[in-house]
């Protein structure tokens, strides 16, 4: 944690209220976001027990499985749930743009992608497991489910694996994302609950957040967001409930059980929709939209990829698939910190503490200036800027600016509070430079040594080429056979 | 001992179980919960008549599914368990005896139950045979801080070939080979307890302490279905860990020994056993130990709400968590820290370089914010 995000949080414990993290919002917010709050049958590892879903704060949808342990139930759970999550993502493969590209055919992409926004990181979790326990399922033969069963599940894998990717926004959990922006004056494992983390960042009127906080530690006010519910309520509540149930099979007594964790799920709904709110307050950052973009084409790909009929993914991935998967996670994890940072002067805050970063006056220029000879003559201003912060840059460094994003600067020298830079990259072919290219005395000025810059794919061997030390060429992959009929118990 | 009885009040010690004597390796800085527990003080009921209630629960459900999956896996003389340990092993297994340990007759004492198991250990490792034999019910015991606590493990100790491997059995699913971390870590804590435990009974038997596999044998069901699997899970570190933490509490002697004589946590129970102690005071008697709180303990102390309420009325850092102390260079309340960052507060000595950069920060979040 950076000095600034600690001492955020200080001042939090001091005024009693949350304070800023960000300036913009980090995160792409959709205009119509499926809100989807998962619970859990406590001790079981993916036994959905109910769910609150939809889009419409005014309407959600309630599923209930009123008795988890059973086998049909579950699918059929499955099956509802898929009757909401698949029409959402469907409708929004119909509008699509056509992207010209440099030197590759054009491409359609779909104008807007689905956002599925669930309260924390266990419902993340369990939307992968969910996806992993239906997304090998079968329409016919043996254990025979829906169809829509393990079109669901496939999607629930996809939306799971794309939320490990740095800045995607397909899959959002609430307490991570408002976390990004707000400092809270307690740890960040009690920020893990929802009810606590909205009443520091927006407490009742006459209430402190700290107050609030501590109010949203009582279960019996707010339940536990799930997947895991109280265990005083599965006690007390549920288990009578699901023995109901189990004797009569009754649809009153599926009606109680349903009555029961609609009562823990109303309370999360509401407070979903407030922590959309809060989020909604910012105004988005440039990168966030960046990010959405390739959101957008990841999406686009998936669902072409389940209409062409491609097998549902993977257990495990193979080693080159696995390296590159972590390579192009490394390589997002880098542009979006570069983008955040250049999005945000509080985020930058964080680089300039440790002086990775320095905001400061420009006191002179050499716009004009040139290096080379002949046709290598290339324009390379300098440009000496005047800083208090404490800048820990070696002579030589690359630095990009948030003022002038095409641009590339490198550090000459440092003397004392004035840095010499040097612009190396984004100044044209022409021998004067354009006005406002480069950066007049008097004017304020950031530089980083964070680049946001394309970098090409890692090279890797084609699958069937794995080298030996990595297990040689994986077997082609086929889902085996008895995997419709793996036990769901 | 007797100080620590008085310490505790004229009730018998709170028996520890793995489970207790794991969480006592989560924070070992702590002062308060060393005394407490080797004292074998009711932490659960001191907090609630403090009126702190620990947040902790099981609920039914998780409680009949790990009842359910250990009796499957037990099931006609640990019949799948045999199977799975043949695989885990890579061993041919032909033929394993299945003993009961916690079949003594009537209702026995722990020590009678203890001193069977022990027997029977002895018996085991002079055996040079060299078919597998399953130990089902062992009564262990470990010393805390002078006291015995006698562990019932549902695990199961398995002899081959002259060396013990404890079995722990947990219903907790492994999904395409992972498990939740934290699970998984609490598991191997609990399980490093029997390792030890069982070292410390050969030793005392006069036999090899090493003859007790360090890789225990972890039982789980695998993916989505009932149906359990066998991994081996290293619990070398945990040892360690806790190996310290109980030579630690061995040491206690020299905080109780600083502590006022008429200091008692007593919570001094009417014949309904109802606590009668005067809340102010039992709260000044807690008090009267330094805890050492971090936000775990929210998971794993039962008197983490009070020591946080104090953490908080103190303003200490504590309560922000080890990252931000981390961060703020162990600076220890927050007054003093937004005093270093404001320039109202004079460094002291060392703290001249954390704060700088709080004063920078704080100039910043002024200039951004």
């Amino acid at each position: 944690m950076s000095t600034l995000a600690a001492l955020a949080r200080l001042r939090a414990v001091h005024t009693g209220t949350a304070q800023r993290l960000a300036t913009v919002r980090h995160c792409h917010l959709s205009e119509r976001p499926m809100v989807f709050i998962p619970l859990r049958l406590a001790g079981e590892a993916a036994a959905p027990l109910a769910a609150m879903a939809g889009t419409d704060p005014g309407h959600p949808r309630l599923l209930v499985v009123p008795q988890p342990r059973d086998r049909d139930l579950r699918f059929a759970f499955a099956a509802e749930l898929a009757e909401i999550l698949l029409p959402y993502f469907e409708g929004l493969q119909k509008a699509t743009e056509t992207v010209e590209r440099r030197g590759a055919e054009p491409y359609e992409r779909c104008v807007d992608a689905p956002q599925v926004i669930v309260p924390g990181r266990g419902a993340v979790a369990f939307v992968q497991l969910l996806g992993r326990s239906t997304r090998f399922r079968r329409a016919e033969g043996p254990y025979a489910v829906h169809p829509s069963v393990p079109v669901l599940g496939r999607w629930l894998t996809f939306l799971a694996q794309r939320a490990q990717y740095p800045g995607s926004s397909l899959l959002l959990a609430a307490t991570e994302a408002l976390s990004l922006h707000w400092a809270t004056g307690q740890s960040t494992l009690e920020d893990a609950n929802l009810a606590s983390l909205v009443g520091w960042i927006d407490p009742p009127p006459g209430m402190t957040g700290a107050s609030a906080a501590r109010e949203a530690e009582d279960p019996l006010v707010w339940p536990p967001a799930g997947p895991a519910t109280d265990p005083g309520f599965d006690t007390e509540v549920l288990a009578p409930a699901i023995r109901a149930y189990e004797e009569t099979r009754s649809d009153r007594a599926a009606a109680r059980v349903a009555e029961a964790v609609r009562s823990q799920l109303e309370p999360t709904w509401r407070l979903m929709w407030r922590a959309i709110g809060l989020l909604g307050t910012l105004p988005a950052a440039p990168g966030a939209a960046a990010r959405w973009e390739g959101d957008r084409t990841s999406f686009t790909g998936f669902a072409a990829q389940l209409a062409e009929g491609g097998p549902p993914q993977p257990k495990r991935d193979g080693a080159v698939g696995a390296a590159s998967r972590l390579a192009r996670m490394e390589r997002a994890q880098a542009s979006y910190d570069a983008q955040r940072a250049y999005d945000d002067p509080l985020v930058m805050a964080a680089y300039r503490l440790t002086g990775e970063a320095f905001t400061g006056t420009v006191v002179a220029t050499e716009p004009d200036r040139t290096e080379g000879e002949g046709r290598g003559r290339k324009l390379r201003p300098l440009v000496t800027v005047r800083t208090t912060d404490p800048v820990r840059l070696a002579p030589g460094t690359r630095l990009g600016t948030p003022e002038r994003r095409g641009q590339q600067a490198e550090v000459v020298a440092i003397d004392g509070e004035h840095v010499t830079l040097k612009i190396v990259k984004g100044m044209g072919r022409g021998m004067a430079a354009t006005p406002g290219a480069v950066p007049e005395a008097g004017e304020r000025v950031c530089y980083a040594a964070l680049t946001d810059e394309f970098q090409p794919p890692a090279s890797l061997p084609a699958p069937e080429e794995t080298p030996w030390t990595h297990g040689g060429p994986p077997p082609e992959y086929s889902p085996a056979d008895d995997e419709p009929e793996e036990e769901w118990s | 001992m007797d100080r620590l009885d008085r310490l505790r009040g004229p009730v018998p010690p709170r028996p520890h179980d793995a489970r207790a004597i794991a969480a006592l390796a989560a924070n070992p800085g702590c002062a308060r919960r060393a005394v407490l527990d080797a004292a074998g003080v009711d932490k659960d009921a001191t907090a609630a008549h403090l009126g702190y209630p620990a947040p902790f629960g099981q609920s039914p459900f998780a409680i009949t599914r790990g009842n359910a999956f250990e009796s499957l896996v037990k099931e006609s003389g640990c019949a799948e368990l045999l199977r799975l340990l043949r695989e885990l092993l890579g061993l041919p297994i032909p033929l394993a005896a299945y003993t009961d340990l916690g079949d003594v007759g009537g209702n026995p004492s722990a020590q009678v139950r203890h001193s069977h198991t022990r027997k029977l250990l002895d018996k085991a490792a002079r055996d040079s045979d060299d078919a597998g034999t399953l130990y089902d019910h062992p009564l262990l015991r470990l010393e805390i801080a002078g006291h015995s606590a006698y562990l019932e493990p549902d695990v199961v100790a398995f002899r081959l070939g002259g060396r013990f491997h404890i079995v722990e059995i947990k219903s907790f699913a492994v999904v395409d080979g992972q498990a939740e971390p934290d699970k998984v870590a609490a598991a191997a804590r609990q399980a490093a307890v029997y390792v030890l435990a069982l070292m410390n009974t050969l030793e005392e038997l006069g036999h090899d302490p090493r003859r007790v596999s360090h890789e225990v044998v972890l039982v789980c069901p695998e993916n989505f279905a009932n149906r359990p699997a066998a991994t081996l899970v290293d619990v070398r570190p945990q040892l360690a860990v806790l190996r310290r933490q109980l030579a630690r509490m061995a040491r206690v002697g020299a905080i109780v020994d600083e502590l006022p004589p008429e200091l008692t946590f007593d919570l001094a129970p009417d014949a309904d056993g109802v606590p009668t102690r005067p809340v102010a005071e039992l709260r000044e008697a807690v008090r009267g130990v330094d805890a050492r709180y971090a936000p775990d303990c929210l998971s794993t102390c039962d008197l983490c709400f009070f020591c946080r309420d104090e953490a908080s009325a103190e303003g200490s850092t504590d309560l922000l968590g080890r990252q931000v102390r981390d961060a703020l260079g162990g600076v220890a309340t927050v007054t003093e820290a937004l005093g270093l960052a404001d320039g109202s507060l004079t460094p002291g000595e060392g703290q001249e370089e954390i704060a700088r950069l709080l004063r920078l920060a704080d100039r910043i979040y002024a200039e951004v914010g």
